[in-house]
């Protein structure tokens, strides 16, 4: 293992990795309102759920490379394309753990916030998405682990980010700068995914299960 | 959003006129008496369903009573109950509250003025119990420290310290602690209405019964009117000012304990109420429904049974003790009847139309 590239390009390194953390937030932050109303949709709307799953996970089959290589004519090179590409990955994972969040969420609770006099919106804002929110943040955490692996496609429509350093050290014949592109992707997703499962600790939900484990 | 809200508004000018479903929440003291409901023609059909679960009811509630809808499961004691706070619509037919039909007014704040406790207490589980004991507070904008003021008093009142139980979570508590803390949650905006669906029904027998006693001592303080849905018999004798007995849509028999004990409707009645058991009516009747007023007799004091104890209870401590008669209490303890052999042997004796069928 030659890691002397890893060592000697820190500085290129922790910049192309802060590039490729901020495509993959900036996908992840346009997919999750996306997610959120098409979810919405599927549990409001019985008729609509099969259909929404189907459609988002008919979208995840297709070749991510051959999805992006279509986009290309009519997005362009860059980041479009790229962030297109991201948020239609990620919707699987949102919405899938959206809709189950949320209709598994106890009836007879939700029943019981109406039964209180709490207006729908109330009823979402102050029970239904609380009690939804830690499958609802796993959903969000799986899907920023997916897109930060996708984003390496990004280095190949000269979007930026670590797909870069990847790409161009296949071309070079270059392992060591490989090997360190490799590196730094692990090292962003294991942060990541670590930060995110210290948000889901924090939801109210896990905070009630941890009091009554004692 | 924002017709609803003006609609709302009107509605409330309305009650204001009318005079009171709703307590204007300016006052700490709770209301003397509850809502006079008036069922008419109430009518629930699901769609799909070949017979309506509720089927042109009629009943008149007084204020501050005490009612139990009782019957078996599917005979639309539980609709006719939603649909009083609009958890379901009616599909024809009205429900007045103080002369107010719940139709015209906006359902949400309709619900914050109508306690409702559910079977499986429906607590929310992200929030601590000060939380859920606040909700309707908070919906009605109760300044923080109103708001926790009032929550303590409920946590006392329904036998939860707050010092102890106000920062626990639901799954910290117990069935038992869990229903306290959901009627706790039902009176916190002091309703002239409760609705209670099967709130006791998956409690143990001892943790039930003491229920029931808190629930008639808090009833007997606040004297709001109750609707208390419930298919077991024991229960609906204990609670009840008047039992509403259904049966496939429909109202068989609307009557104190006492009454139909003596005069079921029908055999349906009958049966339900076990009227050809006698061991099974013992067990059912309160000594209350047999006792004998004190007629000045000075009564023995030293053997006692409290006026809502069943008269198989009754029965052991005569033949127990070998005495003639037992003195019946109030729940103060102090003497307000007497109770023999006879009197027992009356009250229990399967009353006449339960041959009728």
């Amino acid at each position: 293992m030659d890691l002397s590239y890893f060592f000697d390009h820190l500085d290129d390194i922790w910049s192309l990795s802060l590039e490729h953390l901020r495509i993959s937030l900036s996908a992840l932050l346009i997919a999750m309102p996306i997610a959120l109303v098409v979810s919405i949709v599927g549990v409001w709307w019985r008729p609509s759920r099969q259909l929404v799953l189907w459609i988002v996970g008919a979208l995840y089959t297709v070749p991510s490379l051959a999805m992006l290589a279509f986009l290309i004519p009519s997005q362009g090179l860059g980041l479009r394309p790229t962030l297109i590409l991201l948020v239609m990955y990620a919707q699987v994972f949102l919405v899938r753990n959206t809709i189950t969040a949320l209709t598994e969420v106890d009836a007879s609770t939700l029943e019981a916030a109406r039964g209180l006099g709490m207006t729908p919106f109330q009823v979402l804002r102050r029970v239904w998405l609380p009690l939804a929110m830690p499958v609802m943040l796993a959903g969000v955490r799986i899907a920023m682990i997916t897109i930060i692996g996708l984003a390496i496609l990004g280095g190949w429509v000269n979007a930026g980010g670590l797909g870069e350093l990847l790409f161009s050290g296949i071309n070079t014949n270059n392992p060591p700068k490989v090997l360190a592109g490799l590196i730094a992707i692990v090292l962003l997703a294991l942060g990541t995914d670590l930060i995110l499962r210290l948000l889901e600790s924090l939801t109210p939900v896990s905070r009630a299960r941890r009091a009554a484990r004692g | 959003m924002m017709a609803a809200r003006v609609t709302a508004g009107a509605a409330f000018i309305l009650i204001a006129g009318t005079g009171s479903i709703i307590a204007t929440g300016k006052h700490m003291t709770p209301p003397t008496a509850g809502s006079a409901i008036s069922i008419r023609g109430l009518t629930k059909r699901y769609p799909g369903a070949t017979k309506p679960a509720v089927d042109a009811v009629d009943l008149e509630i007084s204020p501050g009573e005490f009612i139990v809808l009782l019957g078996p499961s599917g005979c639309g004691k539980t609709t006719l109950l939603k649909m009083i706070n609009r958890i379901y619509e009616p599909t024809s037919g009205s429900i007045t509250i103080d002369g107010v039909n719940v139709q015209s007014l906006n359902a949400p704040d309709l619900r914050r003025h109508i306690g409702y406790v559910i079977q499986q207490s429906g607590l929310f589980p992200h929030m601590k119990v000060a939380a859920n004991v606040g909700v309707v507070p908070n919906l009605l904008k109760w300044d923080a420290q109103r708001t926790r003021q009032r929550v303590e008093e409920l946590l006392d009142l329904v036998g939860l310290p707050a010092e102890n139980y106000a920062n626990r979570y639901p799954a910290q508590l117990s069935g038992g602690e869990q229903q306290r803390v959901g009627l706790a949650r039902a009176l916190a905006a002091e309703p002239p209405t409760m609705l209670m669906d099967e709130p006791f029904g998956a409690l143990d027998a001892i943790t039930r019964t003491r229920l029931q006693d808190e629930l008639i001592r808090i009833h007997g303080q606040i004297s709001q009117t109750v609707l208390f849905v419930t298919h077991d018999i024991e229960e609906a004798v204990r609670l009840a000012d008047r039992i509403v007995i259904m049966r496939d849509g429909r109202i068989v028999q609307v009557d104190t304990p006492l009454a139909i004990f003596s005069a079921p409707a029908d055999r349906f009645v009958s049966d339900l109420i076990g009227a050809n058991d006698i061991l099974r009516r013992l067990s059912l009747m309160p000594a209350s429904i047999a006792m004998e007023p004190l007629n000045g007799l000075p009564p023995e004091a030293d053997m006692t049974i409290a006026s809502e104890a069943f008269l198989r209870e009754a029965l052991a401590k005569l033949v127990e003790s070998g005495r003639p008669y037992l003195t019946v209490t109030d729940d103060r303890g102090e003497a307000i009847g007497t109770l023999s052999m006879m009197s027992i042997q009356r009250a229990a004796a399967p009353p006449e139309s339960s041959d009728v069928t």
